[in-house]
């Protein structure tokens, strides 16, 4: 039940998108497209749940019984910059396809702050390495969902008439307030 | 004197981090429900991106160019620690309030970018104006930004009430719902003020 708690918390409740602002930069930048969307929310998702569970033992394993916490910080992000380094190493060499359509994003996401929000969550909190994970892989999902709604929508607006100065990001902006207006909804389910 | 003036400026207004460069826009939302953690945010990437880009600029010539980046970002974190742990230890309740925001300055583009763009190959004391400029163009915005959504979501400036009892509180601004749309049409008046003004430059060129 807490597990459950936990996931839905962080897939609709505590969207990481649309009521703790985290990920902006990826979610403007690629939502103008939705397969590319879905990609990118697959990607982050991907990357979030293997950088936590490495952010986790790291922390744990190392940091704490060497007195280093307040480290964590500069850890996590090094950890995890490497970390997403290694991963587009390997999906050039052995998925070209998929990364000729992510381009640079891939390097978005390694020093993103949705990727280090979780970790640092999970050391301020002291998750268990299970909870770590079920926590990561629901913040993913959330920004998955938030960013293919967001793409779907976009993609009806293109042909929509917006006026001069709100074209870009500013029309952007606003259609990613009503759909956090929705996800409030959400509030107070759990 | 006058470069440095105008290098200043150029992240004051021109490149406005916020409004005109669209970086670092999750802070920009998270923190600026309320102005003291809107000013204690600005002042912390402020702080942040000047003595950063001090130290890019001073190390450029020794930093092979291949690892700079690794390099940068160790250089970020240790000083977001060192204003995290300051925070933690003069100002405990703003520490709180600021929660994990603050420990996510290190992945702000626009401190990357700035070591990245202009530390890296100017002199010290350009690229300390230009943190300047830049930092403080990160604190106006987030200062307007947090006085808004203060004052229409609240009725008040830096806790004080200033509205009268007669005002309803737009709770909206508070919520994130809100801060996403007062983001919307700021970002649209900036590019209209812009474009007017250059419109008017472009004019006056002529006459």
């Amino acid at each position: 039940m807490e597990y459950m708690t936990l996931f839905i918390g962080a897939v609709v409740v505590n969207n990481f998108v649309l009521t703790k602002f985290l990920g902006l930069c990826i979610f403007f930048g690629v939502s103008k497209n939705l397969s590319a969307s879905a990609g990118m929310g697959m990607a982050v998702t991907a990357v979030m749940t293997l950088s936590s569970m490495l952010a986790w033992l790291v922390y744990n394993f190392v940091l704490i019984p060497n007195g280093l916490e307040f480290m964590k910080t500069a850890v996590f992000v090094l950890l995890i910059a490497s970390f997403v380094q290694l991963l587009e190493m390997i999906i050039k060499k052995q998925a070209p396809a998929l990364y000729n359509m992510w381009g640079i994003y891939l390097l978005l996401i390694a020093t993103n702050c949705i990727v280090l929000a979780v970790p640092l969550e999970m050391a301020e909190g002291g998750l268990s390495f299970l909870m770590t994970v079920v926590y990561a892989i629901g913040s993913g999902l959330g920004f998955a969902l938030a960013i293919i709604l967001m793409a779907s929508c976009r993609e009806k607006l293109r042909l929509a008439d917006v006026p001069k100065s709100l074209e870009g990001l500013g029309i952007a902006f606003i259609l990613a307030g009503m759909l956090a207006l929705a996800f409030l909804g959400f509030s107070g389910m759990i | 004197m006058n470069n440095l003036w105008l290098t200043f400026k150029k992240g004051l207004v021109e490149e406005n981090p916020v409004f005109v460069l669209a970086l670092s826009l999750c802070p920009a939302l998270a923190v600026t429900a309320s102005v003291i953690t809107s000013l204690t945010m600005g002042l912390s990437v402020m702080f942040v991106i000047t003595a950063n880009n001090m130290v890019v600029s001073l190390s450029r010539k020794i930093v092979n160019p291949k690892v700079r980046v690794p390099v940068y970002i160790t250089s970020i974190a240790t000083i977001v620690t060192v204003v995290q742990l300051s925070l933690q230890a003069f100002a405990p309740a703003l520490y709180k309030a600021l929660g994990i925001y603050l420990a996510l300055i290190v992945v702000f583009a626009i401190i990357l970018a700035r070591a990245e763009v202009f530390a890296s190959k100017n002199k010290v004391i350009p690229s300390m104006v230009d943190g300047l400029g830049m930092g403080a163009g990160f604190c106006l915005a987030l200062v307007i930004i947090g006085c808004i959504r203060e004052l229409l979501g609240n009725g008040s400036l830096l806790g004080i009430p200033i509205i009268g009892d007669w005002y309803d509180p737009a709770l909206i601004f508070i919520l994130p719902a809100g801060g996403f749309m007062l983001i919307g049409y700021m970002v649209a008046g900036w590019k209209m003020w812009t474009t007017h003004m250059e419109k008017k430059k472009a004019e006056r060129g002529e006459a």
